[in-house]
């Protein structure tokens, strides 16, 4: 049976969409605004595009460290959270035991608690060892991270027979290349979902920054986001520059990796 | 691989010393502690239920709490039905199936404190000059009152999480074998019957993911409560994330916040697993 085209369905779903991106297109047009014109008429395209509100707002936000910090943060983390979490779910797939089902299960129940549950203690804790830095802060993200990663590694192992082991362990491999050359290149498109769940989650992330990063110049993009807010509240034409400033890395991101972001993300919750 | 083997540990060893760090020592403390005077320095005595007790003569922590739930259950519903009807409308006989989910997906990416920031200038200047424009006095003031930045968390909430739950709801409609679908139309079934009979009892199993999804996630909120409205006017506006955030840091009462972050707990614990138990059956009897 062909698909007829239903044009009703098709003019609601693109009025939708325009719907769906007006609050994007208000904070675009407005950003190029003086403070005046915004004042005047927040619909309408700005009479020119300058950009004045950037240059300024660039500089505030310290744009390209901010960025770098944003950046630094995510990739270390993302990548530590790829490797032990992979290597973790190997663990608990491949030694079947009273033991491993007991930890597989903390890890997941882990999931359960929220992040204000062991915000206050957490942070006194690090502070006393003097561990509320980047390095902390990326130890943190290891700890928050585990379980969800480990979860869906865990899930994807439980498919791969455990034959291919066993084969690579008669050609002589130990554990540690079995499983870096065999058993974790088949692992690729469940890694590829790990990363963008962990990626949006951390470069997105306010709350533990806010509480763990207090050096003035290592600040993230949310970080340094609320400051330059609560300086500029009132004055919406550089708020809403800094704002556009700080969603363009993401479109970007948006832009090359859509279909990996939208299965990544459906995958996620799905399993 | 045995238990008994040095790899097996070694291989657990990074994430079992970050979650033990992170997550439970940090938990267990937190439990002793809400149970004493602790300060953030010292201990100080053990006092046994009195931070319990306080709070729940606490109105302002039983205000969030309310509020939070009256959020929670207002934006769990229309988030699923926003979300479920987009992806109905994708998956339909549309051309541009591609370029909408891509549209409605998008504010997921960004985070929820951004996008606070960005409906506080919406809320406040554009419903105010477009209220000017049209007459529409109810447009002026949006934020200044509990109710309206209560609708205003909903509508910014379901403009976010729709196009995630959307796409799960996708994951599912197109999981569905197309024969039934057709040959439901063929017998003559009309789209409401075969929404209810058909489409509706196969993607059961997507509500139990996509109810327990948002309702954890709104029960939760943090970033876009304190972004949008930051609790205010007259803390009307605050939720229990942001409520146990400022009685540790602004009241500097660690003990007493710590066991509100108990309470909160316990309910997000309670309601996950009822929510899975729930759901699970209702998949077994469909």
């Amino acid at each position: 049976m062909k698909k007829k085209w239903n044009i009703k369905l098709e003019v609601l779903g693109l009025l939708l969409a325009i719907l769906w991106l007006a609050p994007f297109y208000l904070m675009f047009v407005n950003s190029f605004k003086s403070k005046k014109e915004i004042f005047m008429d927040t619909i309408s395209p700005p009479e020119n595009w300058s950009f004045d509100n950037y240059i300024k707002a660039f500089e505030e936000l310290d744009f390209m460290q901010t960025l770098f910090n944003s950046l630094l943060i995510t990739v270390i983390s993302v990548v530590l959270i790829i490797i032990f979490s992979a290597m973790a779910a190997y663990a608990l797939s491949r030694a079947k035991s009273k033991l491993s089902t007991v930890l597989f299960f903390t890890f997941v129940a882990a999931m359960l608690i929220p992040f204000q549950s062991v915000m206050i203690p957490l942070v006194t804790v690090f502070g006393k060892f003097d561990m509320l830095n980047r390095g902390g802060l990326i130890f943190m993200y290891i700890g928050f991270g585990a379980s969800l990663s480990i979860f869906l590694y865990h899930g994807a192992l439980n498919n791969i027979p455990r034959s291919l082991d066993e084969a690579a362990t008669i050609d002589g491999a130990n554990r540690w290349q079995v499983f870096w050359h065999i058993i974790f290149p088949i692992l690729k498109p469940i890694t590829v979902t790990v990363a963008i769940l962990n990626i949006i989650w951390i470069w997105n992330d306010y709350l533990l920054p806010s509480l763990v990063i207090n050096t003035p110049g290592s600040e993230t993009i949310p970080l340094k986001m609320f400051f330059f807010f609560g300086e500029y509240t009132k004055q919406w034409h550089l708020a809403l520059a800094g704002l556009t400033l700080a969603i363009v890395p993401v479109i970007v991101f948006y832009f090359f990796a859509q279909r990996e972001i939208i299965k990544g993300v459906s995958d996620g919750a799905v399993k | 691989m045995r238990t008994k083997e040095l790899s097996y540990w070694l291989f657990l060893a990074p994430v079992l010393l970050a979650l033990t760090l992170v997550v439970i020592v940090p938990m267990l403390l937190g439990v002793y502690y809400s149970f004493t005077t602790w300060n953030g320095i010292n201990t100080g005595e053990f006092v046994g239920f009195q931070n319990y007790i306080d709070l729940f003569h606490d109105q302002r922590f039983l205000d969030s709490l309310w509020f939070t739930t009256k959020f929670s259950v207002v934006s769990v519903i229309l988030i699923n039905v926003i979300g479920l009807s987009l992806a109905l409308l994708v998956t339909g006989r549309v051309r541009s199936s591609k370029l909408l989910r891509t549209t409605f997906f998008m504010p997921n990416l960004i985070g929820g404190l951004i996008l606070g920031f960005i409906w506080q200038f919406i809320f406040i200047k554009v419903f105010a000059s477009v209220g000017e424009i049209i007459g529409m006095e109810s447009l002026q003031g949006w934020l200044s009152t509990t109710d309206t930045g209560f609708w205003g968390l909903v509508i910014l909430m379901s403009w976010q999480m729709a196009g995630y739950i959307m796409v799960i709801y996708i994951a599912y409609l197109e999981g569905m074998p197309k024969e039934l679908l057709e040959a439901s139309e063929i017998d003559g079934a009309s789209s409401y019957q075969r929404f209810r009979f058909v489409i509706f009892p196969l993607v059961a199993p997507a509500f139990t993911v996509s109810m327990f999804l948002t309702l954890s996630n709104t029960f939760k909120l943090y970033d876009q409560n304190l972004s949008l409205t930051g609790g205010g006017p007259y803390n009307s506006t605050e939720m229990v994330a942001m409520e146990i955030f400022k009685t540790a840091f602004m009241q500097n009462a660690f003990a007493y916040a710590q066991a509100k972050a108990v309470i909160f707990f316990i309910i997000v614990a309670i309601i996950a697993l009822v929510q899975v138990y729930l759901n699970k059956r209702k998949e077994v009897e469909m």
